[in-house]
């Protein structure tokens, strides 16, 4: 067994786990944030994206003793109280989902890819960005419209906000 | 996935150290073909040890006229680095094209090479780029590094704690991908040096794993174009064959993919 501590979407846990914990089982069966799912389990689906000190990893490939001493943000760390995460939203509004299981990981995807382009996104980046994330519904058009979306909007306020 | 001892090194010495302590060990890097392995129980260690704190394995720099990576770098970080973008494009393009973003997030240059994964990209790299492999221990010419399928000239317990790259005047890269698992069924560095000779390097392809393809490296020395690849090709019977495409569809992906990686030198992004 090993003691783990981490920053979970702000707040600070800490727990004794076995060694061979993934990431992901420690997130969902340690901590009950069931929002990020499990899909293959073989790192192809992307549904258990999370991001790790900022980045978008795939949370069901690397053991929680890796993660000791990092800060991670799951789905449910994203929006601000009862308000929406932009991308949160933008899915919503563009219908960004059919059955919702790969969601959590696309917009975690989605979040991470916004951030590393500083916002300057069009859809064929957007769409070769998207490959380790997978969507069985084959939903990708409106996923990829929300994404676009948000990324302007972020990227506007981003704008404003220096003007 | 088997019930396992969890270690993190500090220091090269101590991964060292820990690893020679248990009795099958194995070190855990970006752990991105590791850990999937062992959840599906085709391989097991009663303790790993996590390389990717070990401050020394990091960094980039550009000394002369090479270019060395610390094994630690992920491909996300050697993708996105100036001085390997400004040095050798080609390099950084290849790291970009590894897998998908979150991969490149996790994966190493050091857990790639080490793993000699018969269709991983960076022992291409390694090869057409003239690279020293450098471990806590020597030095090693990628020439004599990669001897089988999945296997190295590493001792049990050594580890890879930089790469050393030649910098080329010019080089591209190229691959056709596996479209389920990413990895190249073909892919193709084409590098040219600055003493006119030529190295041309295939993964993905060969049944031995990754390999120099001597006949196009003489025939582009004198003529650097894919005029002289005309009439070339790769011997079917060295190739892989499997469900995913036959030893003589891979020889002739081999051939397309040097053309391209010809079509493409000097570009920070690979043909795939």
């Amino acid at each position: 067994m090993v003691t783990v501590t981490m920053t979970v979407n702000g707040r600070q846990v800490s727990k004794e786990v076995e060694d061979r914990r993934l990431l992901v089982d420690f997130l969902r069966e340690d901590l009950e944030l069931t929002g990020t799912h499990v899909g293959c389990d073989t790192s192809q689906c992307g549904a258990c994206v999370v991001h790790l000190d900022g980045k978008a990893i795939k949370s069901c490939t690397i053991l929680a003793a890796q993660a000791d001493g990092t800060s991670i943000t799951t789905i449910e760390g994203l929006a601000d109280g009862a308000e929406l995460h932009p991308l949160q939203a933008a899915f919503k509004e563009h219908h960004g989902l059919q059955c919702g299981y790969c969601t959590p990981g696309m917009i975690m995807s989605g979040v991470d890819i916004i951030r590393r382009h500083e916002g300057q996104l069009d859809e064929d980046t957007v769409r070769h960005e998207l490959e380790g994330n997978i969507c069985r519904c084959t939903g990708y058009h409106n996923i990829v419209k929300a994404i676009l979306a948000a990324a302007q909007e972020m990227h506007g306020e981003v704008r404003q906000a220096a003007e | 996935m088997y019930s396992l001892t969890y270690k993190r090194a500090d220091s090269v010495e101590e991964a060292r150290r820990l690893f020679q302590e248990a009795s099958d060990a194995a070190y855990l890097a970006g752990g991105h073909t590791l850990l999937p392995t062992m959840k599906q129980r085709l391989a097991a260690h009663d303790v790993l040890v996590d390389l990717t704190r070990i401050g020394s394995m990091k960094g980039i720099s550009v000394e002369g006229d090479r270019v060395r990576i610390g094994g630690g770098m992920t491909h996300a970080e050697v993708a996105g680095s100036s001085e390997v973008q400004r040095a050798i494009p080609s390099l950084a393009a290849l790291a970009g094209s590894i897998g998908d973003a979150q991969v490149r997030h996790r994966g190493t240059l050091g857990g790639s090479i080490a793993n000699d994964d018969p269709a991983a990209d960076y022992p291409a790299a390694a090869l057409a780029l003239a690279a020293t492999i450098m471990t806590d221990s020597r030095e090693i010419a990628a020439d004599d590094f990669f001897t089988a399928l999945y296997e190295t000239a590493l001792e049990e317990s050594e580890i890879v704690t930089g790469v050393s790259f030649a910098i080329p005047e010019t080089a591209g890269y190229a691959k056709f991908r596996n479209p389920a698992s990413r990895y190249p069924m073909a892919g193709v560095f084409v590098a040219r040096h600055r003493d006119g000779s030529v190295r041309v390097a295939v993964t993905g392809a060969g049944n031995e794993g990754v390999f120099r393809w001597q006949a196009a490296e003489s025939a582009l020395a004198g003529d650097f174009s894919a005029n002289a690849l005309e009439g070339l090709s790769v011997d079917p019977d060295l190739m892989m064959g499997d469900i995913h495409g036959s030893a003589e569809y891979r020889a002739n992906l081999v051939a397309v993919m040097a053309r391209r990686a010809l079509a493409n030198l000097g570009s920070a992004e690979a043909i795939i």
